[in-house]
């Protein structure tokens, strides 16, 4: 991966935090102004991705559901991390019982598709944005403990974790110094990976119309709209669906970076 | 008519000259060894020599030719109808040179399939008789094998009898026999020698000079990219012309060497003389899974004294190794460390055993700067903070290093300066006995002879003893007083290192010592 | 034998892991919220007579303890009985068996033309030419990042709307499976592209491959018989992510083109509320989960023989 895209790629997240942060500095248009005498308007100077079935400017709704969408994404992988993570460690440091327990319930979470274990926390808990990262971020814990465990123990039965043993330092001391920030450091370098994958799944919700509800507005919640316009409205379900890609390709280059940073390659 | 005629040839990866003018010739029926450290471009020549010199390679020669065929002009095509039929190629390690996932037959068949018009049936009785010719017994069998199910002797007669299956003129093999046991070290390079016998030319690659001597006809010493030194055998080892050879003659541990330094041509000081015992470890014995590793070990170690363990892989010194650190739990025996019972868990007693493996860089937390490496072992060791770093630099005095490699991380120090931190780490807490795990195995012998003398001078500044491990005999030979020879988890034969080599007892000492490389010359 | 003793695990853990599937839908049914009793006769505004209820009870034996409950549980599971949808009012084996055809047609489509074309692109491309990596590499990145509901939408409005080649809803002959089943492959195509990819890379720069172009074999050689089978082993323990991508991916698909199968069936239920079919598509998943690993298992074996003795 040369230089320049992982520069561009980190551009564009910086962007994407910003537009989640103070989405009026890159627009001027109100995403829930209704415009009924200007309904699915192709792109314009006014309307620079023109407008949706209620008038309303796509590239504000973009704008403005940037929030949500990587809310989505980075909550549902938080979710996963903590919990997950919790759970590898304790199954990479605790006893064989501890460790038994742990993998063989992962080992059943894992038999479960991501999506289709979000829709069984929907059916029970309902739809809206909170839920939908909720369930997506449980979906992922099992994957995260299997992770984070693994992890562990090769960490565990590293070279330098002997060699801090044969110094003298204790175990609790060589858990906290050499263990826990060299099994978590990799792990958070692929979760980087993993919010690009959880914001599809996120998004996925929406379209379904499980997630994020209408009017506010949602990356994946607008394509479900746009769907049943794609004969006349060609920029309503192409820019939306842009933004989504563009996201994870830049989150998984910006992640890949890393990974190869991390592992000591550089890229 | 020479066989190989190489003539300026020049090689470079982007930037980097990796070869730069390299000229020789190889008679018929003649062995010429390019012998050099790592880095040197050695194998690099060697694989320009049937055009794999790698990806992204610039390839200049004003002559390369091989059997009177200009190499230079040479498409994909005709080097493909050159491999392997009129070129042979053994690479390194077999373990990783044979495909693990197909049978070892199979490798060697294709060969056969590539260069011959052969039946299936006719290429695997070909495949046997070539087995067969290279000494792998039970041919048959063996075929039918992967790899890994092979010892490692056997796989790389398997993967000579691949490089001859197409009846080259030319084999070259680079660093045949590292990785091996020392016996079986001696049976591959008599099978090497009897391809030579029947004809055929040999382009030896090699970092051991002793390796080569008795197989080389002709010797070219190579360092960043140039030959600087070329000759026959005898003269090159006997009568080196350039300073870099003498270096690396010297550097070389063996029985002469003994009392001498390696790395320059200082005296060396006298050695201390052994003190108190340290380590005393009674009938040890450690089993796995149904298996004995070690059996009935005894062993004692004094004071500024260095006491060496051979054995040749699976023979239990590891596991002693790991048993004296307190790392391993004996299943039977005891180790006292200073008079009182030593389990790995008294912290007393911890700081006075310590460690140097054979990779230092994975024995470093890959986040720790060396001040940090060097302040958590002063920690151990009760150096007050504010201490800490004035300590770390006088450790790093004392092994070579300066202030100026406090704030590097070890993954940017070479392969020499991490082994002196390892050692620096291991003095931190004043030990009174250091383990050394293979500790120069994976350096080149420069370094190794650097790596050497250094252990030697802090042995001599500080009086702490070296339980040594090491599969070299000729290392061993030169820093140890004591040796205990381990076969099968046993000690079949200790005492001092000079009576042990010189006039071994037990039938498995006499092999190995006579397996022993040597420099012919020297 | 020992293969024999291998498979007699994985097949145990298969069973292990179905048990905790089906107790993982138990306490689901248990735990959620509201009168499942309720959710039987029709939902909230059916406002049934306390009598009809406790019928209901009796007869779902919602009244019992939770163990006995449990067991009956497990017990129908195991005799294939999923429940009852309180939907359709008919077995949810029923429902799923109505629409599993549509499924496994458009789910095969799409796993064979995304192994085919990362098969092929990664053999094709792997250590090539710096631009004709980046090129795959590219490709693959963009195909991996594309979410399968807007790939179908870009699909729909250039094939359909735009050139109208192909039919925009399904159930309509073979040519209304083109665009479902791509739209599918790609992103599966993209990641694994990608993984074989990298593989391929890794394994052509070990040194046995230098030993095999060292014996004169070309190139095609190098890569078919002896890297591709060492790359084909990360594509295959990607178990989790065929099944998670192939499900999801239906679900996703199925709605976008108003196809029938399993995908909309579950949509439907997750909108009304309808529980018993929920469970049971995710049940299904998790046993389609335990055979493809057992099966992976066994291939693994075939791939890697070295795996018999550590098995």
């Amino acid at each position: 991966m040369n230089r320049l895209g992982v520069y561009l790629a980190g551009a564009v997240l910086v962007a994407l935090v910003l537009a989640a942060l103070a989405p009026h500095l890159f627009t001027g248009q109100d995403p829930l102004a209704v415009d009924s005498g200007g309904t699915l308007r192709p792109p314009s100077a006014e309307h620079l991705l023109g407008t949706d079935e209620n008038g309303r400017d796509v590239l504000a709704r973009i704008v403005y559901g940037t929030r949500t969408s990587l809310l989505l994404g980075f909550g549902a992988i938080a979710v996963a991390l903590v919990f997950g993570g919790l759970l590898g460690l304790a199954a990479g440091l605790g006893n064989r019982v501890v460790e038994n327990v742990i993998m063989r319930l992962s080992d059943v979470g894992l038999a479960f598709p991501e999506l289709l274990l979000a829709l069984v926390v929907i059916t029970v808990a309902g739809g809206g944005t909170a839920n939908a990262m909720l369930a997506i971020g449980v979906a992922n814990i099992p994957s995260y403990a299997r992770l984070v465990r693994a992890q562990t123990l090769a960490v565990r039965r590293s070279s330098y974790v002997e060699a801090a043993y044969a110094l003298g330092l204790t175990a609790p001391r060589v858990i906290l110094r050499h263990v826990l920030p060299n099994a978590v450091k990799p792990v958070l370098v692929l979760a980087t990976i993993g919010v690009g994958t959880a914001l599809v799944a996120g998004s996925a919700l929406s379209f379904l119309g499980l997630g994020t509800p209408p009017p506010e507005p949602e990356w994946g919640s607008m394509l479900s709209t746009a769907r049943n316009f794609i004969s006349r409205a060609w920029w309503y379900g192409l820019f939306p669906g842009a933004a989504i890609t563009l996201t994870v390709i830049s989150v998984t280059v910006v992640g890949r970076a890393l990974r190869l940073r991390s592992e000591g390659r550089t890229s | 008519m020479s066989v190989v005629k190489v003539d300026d040839l020049r090689v470079a990866f982007g930037a980097a000259q990796v070869v730069r003018g390299v000229s020789f010739e190889i008679e018929a029926g003649e062995c010429l060894a390019l012998v050099g450290e790592s880095g040197s471009g050695k194998s690099v020549t060697a694989r320009t020599l049937v055009g794999l010199t790698g990806e992204g390679a610039r390839v200049s020669a004003a002559a390369l030719s091989f059997a009177g065929q200009d190499l230079t002009a040479l498409r994909e095509r005709g080097w493909r109808r050159l491999r392997g039929s009129r070129i042979g190629f053994v690479l390194q390690d077999a373990l990783v040179s044979l495909d693990p996932l197909r049978k070892v037959g199979k490798e060697i068949e294709e060969v056969l399939a590539a260069h011959t018009a052969l039946s299936g049936a006719a290429r695997r009785a070909r495949v046997h008789e070539l087995l067969a010719s290279v000494g792998v017994p039970e041919p048959e069998l063996r075929a039918g094998q992967l790899p890994h199910e092979l010892s490692g002797g056997l796989r790389q007669r398997a993967l000579i009898a691949a490089a001859i299956a197409g009846d080259p003129h030319l084999v070259i093999a680079d660093e045949p026999t590292t990785a091996l046991d020392v016996t079986v070290q001696a049976q591959i390079l008599d099978l090497l020698a009897g391809l030579k016998a029947q004809g055929r030319s040999l382009l030896v690659i090699s970092h051991d000079l002793a390796v080569v001597a008795r197989l080389a006809d002709r010797v070219a010493v190579m360092k960043d990219g140039r030959i600087v030194e070329h000759g026959p055998t005898a003269q090159v080892l006997g009568t080196p012309a350039h300073d870099y050879t003498r270096r690396l003659l010297r550097a070389i541990p063996a029985e002469h060497t003994k009392g001498t330094r390696l790395s320059d041509a200082a005296p060396a000081a006298p050695r201390r003389d052994p003190g108190e015992v340290v380590v005393r470890a009674e009938g040890l014995g450690k089993s796995f899974g149904g298996r004995a590793a070690v059996r009935e070990v005894s062993f004692e170690l004094r004071a500024a004294e260095t006491l060496g363990i051979v054995g040749e892989s699976g023979s239990g010194k590891t596991t002693t190794a790991r048993i004296a650190l307190g790392l391993t739990r004996p299943d039977t025996g005891t180790v006292d460390v200073r008079g009182k019972a030593w389990t790995g868990r008294d912290p007393a007693l911890r700081r006075d055993v310590q460690v140097v493996y054979q990779d230092p860089l994975a024995s470093f937390d890959p986040r720790y700067t060396v001040a940090k490496v060097l302040a958590e072992a002063l920690s151990v060791a009760g150096v007050p903070r504010g201490e800490r770093r004035a300590r770390s630099v006088e450790l790093l005095e004392l092994v070579g290093l300066g202030a100026e490699h406090l704030d590097r991380r070890p993954l940017r120090l070479s392969g020499g300066q991490r082994q002196r931190v390892a050692i620096a780490r291991a003095l931190a807490p004043r030990p009174s006995v250091i383990v050394c795990d293979e500790p120069v195995s994976a350096l080149d012998v420069s370094v190794q002879a650097q790596v050497l003398d250094l252990l030697e001078d802090v042995q001599r500044e500080t009086g702490v003893a070296y339980l040594f491990i090491s599969h070299d005999l000729g290392v061993v030979h030169h820093v140890c007083d004591r040796v205990l020879v381990m076969k099968d988890g046993r000690v079949v034969e200790e005492g001092p290192v000079e009576t042990v080599f010189r006039t071994p007892a037990h039938p498995y000492t006499k092999e190995l010592v006579a397996a022993i490389p040597r420099l012919a010359a020297a | 034998m020992r293969t024999l003793a291998f498979i007699g695990w994985r097949l145990l853990a298969g069973v292990g892991v179905l048990w905790g599937a089906a107790t993982l839908t138990f306490l689901v049914v248990h735990f959620t919220p509201g009168d499942p009793a309720e959710a039987i006769v029709g939902g909230e505004g059916a406002a049934p007579t306390p009598e009809v209820l406790a019928q209901v009870r009796a007869e779902y034996g919602l009244d019992r303890p939770w163990y006995a409950q449990y067991a009956t549980h497990l017990w129908r599971i195991l005799h294939g009985d999923f429940g009852t949808s309180y939907r359709l009012h008919s077995p949810v084996t029923q429902a799923i068996g109505e629409q599993a055809a549509a499924t496994v047609e458009l789910a095969l489509a799409a796993a064979v033309t995304g192994l085919l074309l990362a098969v092929v692109l990664a053999l094709a491309t792997a250590k090539r030419r710096r631009w004709l990596r980046g090129l795959a590499a590219g490709a693959e990145l963009v195909a991996a990042s594309t979410p399968t509901f807007w790939l179908g939408i870009v699909l729909l409005t250039v094939f359909s709307f735009g050139l109208r080649l192909f039919p925009a809803t399904g159930g309509q002959g073979p040519a209304s499976l083109v665009l479902p089943a791509l739209c599918l492959a790609l992103p599966i195509a993209g990641v694994l592209g990608h993984v074989l990819r990298e593989a391929l890379e890794e394994v052509l720069d070990e040194p046995f491959v230098v030993s095999a172009r060292a014996r004169g074999l070309s190139d095609t050689a190098v890569r078919l018989r002896h890297a591709l089978r060492h790359a084909l082993t990360p594509l295959v323990t990607m178990t989790g992510f065929w099944v998670g991508a192939l499900f999801g991916g239906a679900v996703v698909t199925e709605t976008l083109f108003t196809r029938q199968g399993i995908g909309r069936l579950l949509v439907t239920a997750v909108n009304a509320k309808d529980l018993p079919v929920v469970l049971g598509v995710v049940l299904l998943s998790a046993l389609v989960y335990v055979l493809v690993n057992l099966v992976v298992d066994l291939l693994y074996l075939a791939i890697d023989p070295r795996l018999k003795e550590a098995a």
